[in-house]
């Protein structure tokens, strides 16, 4: 990465910690709950949620949960109990293949065609993500996201699946942030160290998908979207022209998953357009 | 000068933040005007760019020698066709402005910055924008003009000023939502328009050509129904609602002149009168009576 962005990424790490616990803790009690509810899946976004959540407010309220398919590389698994083992945190363990496989064994049917593994993969992550809102009804816990700033731009996510929480600490924070607050906070050096991956299918792996690297990525976004610099001046900076096109129209195309569904106005006082209040209205 | 024109409305659909389809849009639907026999087309506010940019805004601004608008400017030298066009117009010192520009043959005579800027409601423009500090009339090959933008016209001082700087005709590009559908056979927002249009042709004496745009914005509809009102109140014609289209109509200046003498509201117009009061209001609210 440019040395110049990278210095200018670099977060105060005890400030941000601040921060972020804060949030969780005033969120959760402002929505009358006590306790959050998170996937766990081995890799940095959730460890690092994991070790806000249990600053924020303790081991005990928070509990993990790990979700693995069939296909999941086993050492997702470990690496998530590493973190549940270091933080003593309350865990449950809900393999999804049974549900995930019935469905496409009665879909493929119907469709007499096999699901492509995008498809497959966005069913993981929404059944997922139907756990996690069954445990949080269960449990009265809020469900935190695990998003980073830079999938939420690049729409590296599946709507209604991983990108669904009711909070996501981790949303202003570049994928290069992310690892390095997971260093300050004391994620295992196992899953600070390894590529990142949706683990969707085997040996997948995210920056062999995007096809350009997390680094790369967070220097395009920083000076595209912090700095407001527009694509044809960070390609008069000697940015290829192709990958950086690329970037544009990721962020472009994906802003319907960062917004709620699209809704008609017809009256005068329509729900987002003019009848307007915070989350934390009366709190 | 020319006592009859014909001015075509051309009640698009822009493509949210990308000015040259927008342009390209904008240059077909002048072949087509010019073909119908118009000598002044007419598009609705922010056609070259659409409405809710929000941080679009910088991505979207010209200035009148950016590249962007050339086709356009060209478009109207080659037909000999006048144009009213909208988009957002950067300043020197990169101020950025909801402007309407007349060009006639393909050189720019007036540009006029929307003055009234909503900020309430559904409306968020304030946050973006700066508010253009005038009204001035514009002098074309078919009289003289007054240029106002949508919620311009929703304070009468706007009409009225340009009526007594001579203008014969109000050209008004806008962006209005259709709001409220419990009323029967139209939207309570085009309704509200349609009268007050009627209202101001007739108390100034004018013709009034107002041109709405049409589509969805994240939910958001317009709903076009642009028309001509003539100085008695009529329309002389209009567009349908909800759908892209290209409609003229004729305007007969002499109407403007039987009108006037007719009601001659604006020959009895008391202007010391209401300059000496504002003077008055404005001096007390600023604390000094």
């Amino acid at each position: 990465m440019n040395p110049e962005i990278q210095r200018r990424l670099q977060l105060d790490e005890a400030l941000t910690v601040a921060v972020l616990t804060a949030f969780i803790r005033e969120e959760v009690e402002k929505a009358g709950f006590s306790k959050v509810v998170f996937g766990l899946s081995g890799g940095i976004d959730s460890a690092l949620v994991a070790y806000l959540a249990a600053r924020a407010l303790g081991a005990e309220r928070c509990l993990a949960v790990m979700m693995p398919y069939t296909t999941s590389n086993p050492k997702s698994l470990e690496d998530a109990q590493a973190v549940v083992e270091d933080l003593g945190l309350p865990s449950l363990v809900v393999p999804i293949s049974g549900p995930v496989d019935a469905y496409f064994a009665g879909m493929d049917e119907r469709l007499g065609v096999p699901a492509t593994p995008l498809r497959r993969g966005n069913r993981m992550a929404r059944e997922r993500m139907s756990t996690l809102f069954d445990l949080s009804a269960h449990h009265g816990a809020l469900v935190l996201g695990t998003s980073n700033k830079t999938e939420l731009l690049l729409g590296y996510g599946t709507q209604f699946g991983d990108l669904a929480s009711a909070l996501n600490p981790i949303g202003d924070l570049y994928k290069s942030q992310v690892r390095q607050l997971s260093r300050f906070v004391g994620v295992p050096t196992a899953i600070l160290e390894k590529p990142p991956s949706a683990d969707l299918w085997q040996d997948q792996t995210d920056e062999s998908e995007l096809g350009f690297t997390y680094d790369f990525a967070d220097e395009v976004l920083y000076q595209l979207v912090d700095l407001r610099l527009s694509p044809e001046e960070l390609a008069a900076n000697g940015y290829d022209e192709r990958v950086l096109q690329g970037i544009v129209r990721r962020v472009q195309r994906n802003q319907y998953k960062r917004k709620p569904p699209v809704i008609a106005k017809l009256s005068s006082r329509t729900i987002g357009v003019d009848f307007r209040y915070l989350r934390d209205w009366g709190q | 000068m020319a006592q009859s024109l014909r001015v075509a409305l051309g009640q698009v659909r822009p493509v949210l933040g990308d000015v040259a389809a927008n342009v390209d849009k904008h240059v077909t639907i002048m072949n087509e005007a010019k073909q119908q026999g118009a000598s002044l087309v007419v598009f609705p506010e922010l056609g070259l760019t659409g409405y809710q940019l929000q941080d679009l805004t910088l991505d979207v601004a010209c200035t009148l020698d950016s590249p962007a608008l050339q086709p356009l400017l060209s478009a109207s030298r080659d037909l000999a066709l006048d144009v009213v066009f909208s988009f957002v117009e950067e300043s020197r010192d990169h101020r950025f402005y909801i402007a309407s520009a007349y060009v006639t043959r393909g050189s720019v005579q007036h540009v006029h910055r929307k003055v009234y800027l909503p900020t309430y409601g559904m409306f968020d423009e304030g946050r973006y924008f700066a508010a253009g500090q005038q009204f001035a009339t514009v002098d074309t090959a078919y009289g003289t003009m007054g240029m106002l933008i949508c919620e311009d016209a929703w304070h009468p001082s706007s009409p009225y000023l340009l009526a007594h700087s001579g203008a014969r005709v109000l050209l008004l590009p806008s962006n209005s939502p259709a709001r409220s559908v419990t009323d029967q056979g139209e939207f309570g927002s085009q309704k509200f328009w349609r009268q007050l249009l009627q209202v101001y042709a007739q108390l100034f004496g004018v013709y009034i050509v107002f041109v709405n745009r049409v589509g969805f914005e994240d939910g958001v509809n317009f709903f076009g129904g642009s028309g001509i009102v003539s100085p008695d109140g009529a329309w002389v014609v209009q567009a349908p609602s909800l759908e892209e289209s290209l409609v003229c109509g004729d305007l007969h200046l002499a109407n403007v002149r039987r009108a006037r003498y007719t009601t001659p509201l604006l020959r009895d117009e008391k202007k010391d009168l209401v300059l000496r009061m504002l003077s008055r209001i404005v001096r007390r609210e600023g604390g000094e009576l």
